[in-house]
Parts: C-alpha cells; structure tokens; sequence
C-alpha cells in the first residue's frame, strides 16, 4: 500500500523530489529502489528528442515540456465513478493512492491469483515481481519519459495469472488525477503463466480541466498457451500530456489481444510493441481514436516476428474533427528465421473536417522470404451514400456523422467479445461526442 | 589514343541483347583531354566552369552550391550508413575528351563509339528513337535528333551546349523544380554538373518517337553528375528514355545526377529509366517533376545494379487536376541496396497520385521502398493510390517498405497497400516438371511478377527489362 506523508508540496520533477519520493519507499526491495535509481539518471542523462529524430517524425516537439508538472502529495481525494459492468475484481487509484478496493474471492485467492496495487506486490512477491517488471523495455521513442515513469512509479498494479487458472470476468483498474500541474507514473504487470487466462481494463480518468502529466507503462506478458485481453481507455481532461508504453510477449500458441481507446489529453503519444517469441503466438493490436478540437494523438507501434508460425494483426483507427492531428507510424519485423509469419498492419483515417490532419508511417522490415505480410493506410472523407441515406431519412447530419464513425469504430470492438465491456466503451466514446 | 584494353566483342543484332549486364562490364583506356583530378575544391568548381566556357551567372550558382554541399551533413536521417564510405576526395569530378558533341557516330572518337556500339546504341537509334543523346564520362560524345523532330522546333542536345544556346529557357527553369539545397547530393550535381540532357518542346507538338540519352561510365573513381532539364510546353508531348552502364571496378563510383521536368498546362512528360550500374557505384539522384494544370508526369524507374541506389522521383501537383504517375522496378541482388520509392506533394485542388512499386530481393539483396504523399490543408478532391509489393526469392533476402502519409482535410481519399511474398514452391515445381531448370522457372516467376508494369513500357525497353531480369536472376537461386 502506499504510504501518507506529508511533506512540503513537489514543485517540480528534480533531483529533490526523487530523493524524497525513495525515501519515502524505503521498505520496498532493494533491486526496486536500484531500478528507480538507475531510470532517474536516464531520466536527467536523455535529451528530449529533436527534430530529426525519425521515432518523432511529425510530431509537436514543442508540447512534450515537462516544466512545471508536479508529483501529487498522497492524499485521497474524490472517488470516481467506475463504469458499471460485471467485473472481477477493481482498483481504484486517485492522483497516487488506492482509494477503492475489492479483495478477491477465496477462490481466485487459492488458486493462486494475485491482483494487487504494486507497492503491495512488491512488499509480499518481490521476486514474482522481478520476473516481470521490464524484462522487455519498449523502445519506440519514449526512453525518457519510461525512464521518468520508472523513477517516480507510485500507483502500479500487478495481476498474477497461475498456471492452467482461466478468469472469466475481467479484472478493472482505475486512474485519476485531480489537482493543477498534477502528474501521475503508474506501471501495470499482467503476468498470464502458460494455460492461464484473463482480462485487464483500465480506465484513465481526469474531469475537470486542469493541466495534468501522466506517463503509464505496461508490462503484460502470455505464458505458452495462455490467453490475455488487455484494453486501455484513456478519457484524461483536454489538457493532459500523456505517454503510455506498452510491451506485449507472447509465448508458444498464446493469444494477446490489445485495445487502446484514445480520447483526451492535448498531446497523447502511444507506444506498443508486441513480441510473438513462441511458435504460434499470435497478437491482435487494436486502436481507436476519436481527436477533436487541438489535440495531438502519436501512436507507434512495433510487431516484432521472433519465432516462425507467428501471427500479428494490427488495426488502428482514428476518426479527427477540428483540427485535430493523428500520427501513426508502426512497423512489422520479421527476424530471419521467422518463417511462416503472417502479419498485418492497417492504419485507417477518416478525416470529418477540413483542417484535421492524419499522418500515416506504415512499415514492414521483413528478412525471412517465406511469409506473409502486408499493410495499408488510408486516410478519407465519409462515404457521401452513407451520409445522404442516413439524413434523407430525417436524421440530423451532426447525429448521422457520429452514426457513421461509430459503424466505423464497430468492427474493431465486435474483436473483444464481451457484450459488457462493449457497450461500456461505446458510451465512453459517445460522451466524447456530446462533450 | 591507346587501343582497347580487351578483346572487342561483336556488337549484339538485338539491341535489348546489347545492353545486358556483361556488355556493360568492360573499360577503354581513354586519353582524357580535359581531368579536374581528384578531389573537389573551388579550382575544381572553376576548372569545369573554366573548361566550359561558362557565362559568370553559371559559375557563381556553381560555387554557391558547393558551399551548400559542404555546409550540409551527410543525411543520416534514415539513409544507410554505407554513404558514410564515400570517399569524395578521391573522386574524379571531370573528365572528357572535349566538350562538342559529334552530330554522326563517325565523328565519334574511335573508343567511345566502339563502347557505345558494343552498347547498341547507334543500332537502337536506327530502329525506333527520335533522337539520342550518348554521354561518355562529363560529357555528350554524340547528340542527334532527326530533322523531322527538330523542324517541328523540339531542341533537344546535352546540358552544357543548351547553357550556350538557349540560356533564356534554361534559366527560366533551371534549379527551380529542385533547389540546390533540396539535399546534399543535389548541392555536390549543382556545383560539378555536366553533360545530362535539355529538351524543349514547343507548344502542340506530340513527339511521337521517344528520345534516348545514354550515360556511360567509363573511368575508375569517377563521379558522375549528369544534369537534365526537359520543358514540355502546353499541350504538348514527349517521352524520354534513359540508359545506363558502367564497368565494374574494385574501388567506388559515384553517380549523382539531378533530373527537372516541367510539363506545362496539359502537357505530357513519360520519363523511362532503364539502369544497369556496375555492383561498385553509388547511385544518389534527385529527380523531380513539376505538372501545371491539367499535366500529366510519369515516372517509369528500373533499377537493377549499383552498389547502393538511393532514389524518389517525385512530382509536384501544382496546378488543378495535375496527375502525377510512378512507376517503379528494383532487383536487389547479393551485395545490393536499392532504396527507392516516389514522392507525391499535391498542392492544387483535384490533383490525383498513383505509386506502383515492385522490388525483388534475391541472395542478401536488400529493396526498400520509401515514400512520400502529402495533402496539405484547404485543398478540395486529391486522390492518391499507393501500392508496394515485395518479392523474396531466397531465405536471407530481405526488403523494407516505408510509406510516409500525410493528409488533411476532409474531401481526398488516399490509399496505401503493400505486401510481401515468395515465389510459390508449387509453381517452381510445376515449371520444372515442364522441363525449365530451377534458375529459368525463377526468372519466369519474377517476369510475370512485374509483368502487368512492363507491359506499359514502350516495346524494346521491356524486352530489355525481362532480359536483365533473365541475367540477374542467373545462378541466385539456391
């Protein structure tokens, strides 16, 4: 559990909030705190990236500054609302601290299960931990800001999976942020050992309209046969900067499925790497992205083929208003023995205004001849039929634009297979549209 | 002037026969009356301009250039790190035999026109072009249109004599489609440029037969900065092939040329290029088009060859309705990179792109293609439509694919598709049931690859395209 100190108020991300943010860690393991150490001086020794960096081609290099941003003080504040759905088990963090909990049944409990906040994890599994925690980096871009999320992670959660248990409903985590110039590190392992199963969503929160910084990353790795969904649904308040990074490996015949619904923040980048390191692993990459007014969504992403018989199948969209800019660049790697890989990558814009701008940075890298790869971008208006039927039949052109973006968004969410968390997602982007 | 070094060959009946990979690789022992020597300072930039008899405008934009080269780094963005072994002091940057081109092959000094004949060049001219312009080295060694071509008012001659004889329409457009900044090898063409070729054509006028211009490499260490500008006035139209060789050497080459073209309103420019570089030489050229209202630029670009090509032909869509068409091929053999791709800027309403891109990858040959589409804001009705695909023929093959898209607004539809596969075992087996050996099935599986794009070229060049195919494809398999 997290701790409650008071201190004098962080006025910034220095070298005096970092000892202080340790100190106040001091029971954790020692490999944890060498770790956080270690990323604190990446951290300072990395530059912020520059124009020519390829990994940050097209995007606003103005709007990454970090000045000013704040590390919480631990105190809880309002609980938020949860979407409601059957679910098994939630956390619920606000700015740094568990403000709501259910414990596990004693079922999940004695089959081993664990889902804890992560400085609990720490305390009564280090080594478990250990196993996990950054055994396959992301390395998209963002090295900084990981490093940063490292340095200062306070609010993690660790989900344990053992061998051969499957859980049906899915495991929920929520994060807030309130207060001005707040920032908020939280780090997620999701470890599914080989036959296991399970669902992870979490819910990335901010309501009101304040500035906020928030730098998550995930570790979710797939024992051999194991199957793991993870889905992310980011709705921070319009002037959020935020940076997700996730790494995906998926062992021998495990199956991964990934969902990120970008909706807020001012300047969003995204990073997800998927590793297929057995012999039919397979992951499925999904994204969608509603980007309204001026905001800035950066998506990178990676499909690394490590192992022949490998699958991979990505599928991000985005639907701009305003003046909104996406970016998505992703890359498909077929190492040199990879053989038999199938994969694939599609990128698809639809661009509802005249000002919004999509970029589109397809790759494919392949070494190994004996495969399957493609991928495709397109970036387009909505279909003129599609919009004249829908209003010849009395329907508003504003309510038949949302119809079409959301027949558009539907393929992607039919890939979850959970009619609950389906209509929970849909309503988040609904409230996008009416905002 | 000392005989050839080797044993001459005899000069090929089929012209596509003659411009195989062999033919190319052999070298005379030329006496050069002209050599800036090796290295690139301001006395080589003067020497050229010197040897040129240039007027002061030219030598001035000559040496501003080669600031610009020097100032600007290496491009390390994305390019590959074998630029880095570029050796630029040890390049020869001049080199030729005098600087007027010969109006009849029998004017042509006996060595260069034997090169050009085991070439088949003189015999392709014979049989289908409108005109050829045959560059050996820095400069044009022959240059010829037919009277029926010229009477109509088309000029076509080599870049160096066009400064003489033309300078109001060169000067009008020359260095305005590719700045000399654009990039560092566009800065190095724009202070060393020689030879290359200049066409205009008048308003109206539809060339009807292509015109060639064939660039030959003949000298160790050589560089190669061939400049070319072609203006197709209104309405008017040409197609324009080019060729080239050079002989293999132990030590690299250079070749880096800039290539501008304007097409008028509702003009039509056909740009072909068939390259067969040596497996020593460098290959960094810029090409650009720039298409007014209603004018069509297309790029057929086949590289086969070179150490290291580094290519995207590009067309600006600067007035409505513009079409901007590229067509590319590339043969990645062991030892070989061809980076290529194309470049779309629409910057005019209702402008469409089309990008057609097949790279083959045998042995450790490495393809990537790279590209660019941009829509920028407040245009209205932009299409472009994208389409890579990649052949692996063996297991260590390899081949990249990186598109860049940008698109804004509400009213284009932009389309990018690319894929990777191998040649099916089943069809190798099938072919070799029929009694082909596993080398020919393979080269008939990669000819009907690229079939469908070579089907568009006029009919001597894909006859030598699928031969070259034939050749590279020449013990690969396994």
């Amino acid at each position: 559990m997290s701790t409650s100190v008071s201190a004098s108020p962080f006025t910034g991300l220095d070298a005096e909030r970092f000892s202080m943010h340790l100190a106040q860690r001091s029971y954790l393991p020692a490999w944890w705190t060498a770790a956080k150490q270690e990323a604190w001086n990446e951290f300072t020794a990395t530059p912020m990236p520059a124009r020519n960096h390829e990994n940050w081609r097209f995007a606003n290099l103005g709007g990454l500054a970090l000045d000013g941003f704040t590390v919480p003080e631990e105190h809880a504040s309002l609980v938020p609302h949860l979407p409601n759905f059957p679910h098994a088990k939630e956390i619920i963090f606000s700015n740094r601290q568990v403000v709501g909990r259910t414990s596990l049944s004693r079922e999940l409990a004695k089959q081993g299960v664990i889902f804890a906040p992560l400085d609990e994890a720490l305390r009564d599994h280090p080594d478990l931990v250990r196993r996990y925690f950054q055994q396959h980096p992301v390395n998209l871009g963002s090295e900084k800001f990981i490093a940063l999320n490292i340095a200062f992670t306070a609010s993690g959660t660790f989900l344990y999976v053992p061998k051969g248990v499957k859980v049906d409903l899915p495991f929920v985590v929520q994060h807030t942020i309130t207060g001005d110039k707040q920032s908020i590190f939280p780090h997620t392992i999701v470890a599914l050992e080989d036959e296991a199963e399970a669902t992870l969503v979490e819910f990335f929160v901010s309501g009101d309209k304040l500035a906020h910084l928030a730098s998550g990353v995930n570790d979710l790795h797939a024992g051999q046969n194991a199957k793991l969904t993870y889905v992310g649904a980011q709705n921070w308040s319009h002037e959020t900067l935020s940076f997700q990074a996730n790494s995906l490996t998926a062992q021998r015949d495990a199956r991964i499925t990934c969902l990120n619904i970008h909706l807020g923040g001012r300047q969003a980048r995204h990073e997800s790497h998927s590793r297929l390191q057995g012999p039919g692993a397979h992951c499925d990459m999904l994204a969608l992205t509603v980007a309204k007014e001026n905001q800035e969504f950066d998506q990178r992403t990676l499909q690394s083929h490590q192992a022949p018989h490998t699958t991979s199948d990505l599928l991000y969209k985005n639907a701009l208003l305003d003046k909104a800019k996406t970016i998505f660049s992703g890359l498909i790697v077929v190492d040199p023995d990879a053989q038999q890989t199938d994969a694939y990558q599609t990128n698809r814009n639809l661009l509802l205004s005249d000002e919004a701008e999509s970029n589109s940075l397809p790759g494919l890298e392949i070494q190994a001849n004996d495969v399957k790869c493609s991928h495709g971008a397109t970036s387009g208006r909505v279909p003129e039929e599609q919009l004249f039927y829908l209003t010849s039949r009395g329907i508003d052109p504003k309510k038949a634009h949302e119809l079409i973006v959301f027949g558009f968004f539907e393929e992607v969410l039919n890939k979850l297979e959970n009619e609950h968390l389906h209509a929970v997602l849909s309503d988040l982007i609904q409230s996008k549209f009416k905002k | 002037m000392k005989p050839p070094t080797e044993l001459e060959a005899p000069v090929a009946e089929n012209p596509a026969e003659g411009i195989d990979q062999s033919a190319g690789d052999f070298t005379y022992d030329v006496k050069y009356d002209y050599d800036a020597g090796a290295g690139l300072t301001e006395n080589t930039v003067r020497y050229i301009s010197d040897v040129k008899k240039e007027e002061p405008w030219i030598l001035e934009f000559r040496l501003k250039a080669l600031q610009t080269f020097l100032d600007k780094p290496m491009p390390t963005h994305w390019a590959t790190k074998d630029l880095n072994n570029i050796d630029f002091d040890k390049i020869r940057y001049y080199l030729s035999q005098g600087q007027a081109p010969k109006r009849t092959w029998d004017e042509v000094p006996d060595d260069i026109k034997k090169t050009f004949e085991r070439l088949g060049i003189p015999e392709q001219e014979r049989k289908f072009l409108a005109g050829v312009e045959a560059q050996f080295d820095s400069e044009a060694a022959y240059s010829n249109i037919k009277e029926i071509v010229a009477k109509e008012g088309v000029i076509f001659m080599g870049s160096t004599e066009a400064l003489r004889e033309h300078p109001e329409i060169f000067k009008k457009w020359f260095g305005k489609v590719i700045p000399t900044s654009d990039n560092k090898f566009s800065a190095l063409n724009s202070a060393v440029f020689s030879g290359g070729s200049f066409i205009y054509v008048p308003p109206g006028v539809k060339v009807s037969q292509p015109l060639q211009a064939y660039f030959r490499i003949n000298a160790e260490n050589f560089g190669q900065f061939e400049r070319t500008l072609i203006i197709v006035d209104e309405g008017a139209e040409v197609t324009y092939m080019e060729g080239c060789t050079a002989p293999k050497f132990s030590t690299a080459t250079l070749h880096s040329a800039v290539v501008e073209l304007v097409a008028m309103k509702n003009a039509k420019i056909q740009y072909i290029t068939v390259q067969n570089w040596a497996a020593n030489v460098y290959n960094l050229v810029t090409k650009r088009g720039l298409a007014h209202e209603g004018a069509e630029i297309k790029w057929i670009d086949c590289n086969i060859g070179s150490r290291l090509t580094m290519k995207y032909p590009g067309v600006v869509l600067k007035g409505e309705g513009a079409r901007g068409e590229v067509i590319s091929i590339a043969l990645a053999n062991d030892g070989q990179h061809q980076d290529t791709g194309a470049k779309m800027i629409h910057a005019a309403n209702n402008t469409t792109s089309t990008v057609i891109s097949k790279s083959i990858s045998v042995g450790q040959g490495r393809s990537t293609y790279r590209g660019v589409v941009h829509i920028p804001k407040h245009l209205k009705g932009c299409k472009n439509n994208t389409e890579c695909d990649a052949l692996l023929i063996n297991s260590n093959s390899r081949t990249d694919t990186y598109p860049a898209i940008t698109v804004r607004g509400n009213d284009h539809a932009v389309q990018h598709e690319a894929s990777v596969s191998k040649v099916s075992e089943e069809m190798i087996f099938y072919m070799q049931q029929r009694g082909l050996s596993e080398a020919q099935a393979m080269s008939l599986a990669v000819n009907g690859f690229v079939n469908d794009l070579v089907a568009q070229f006029p009919m001597e060049y894909s006859v030598e395209l699928k031969r070259l195919i034939d050749l590279e494809m020449e013990g690969s398999v396994g």
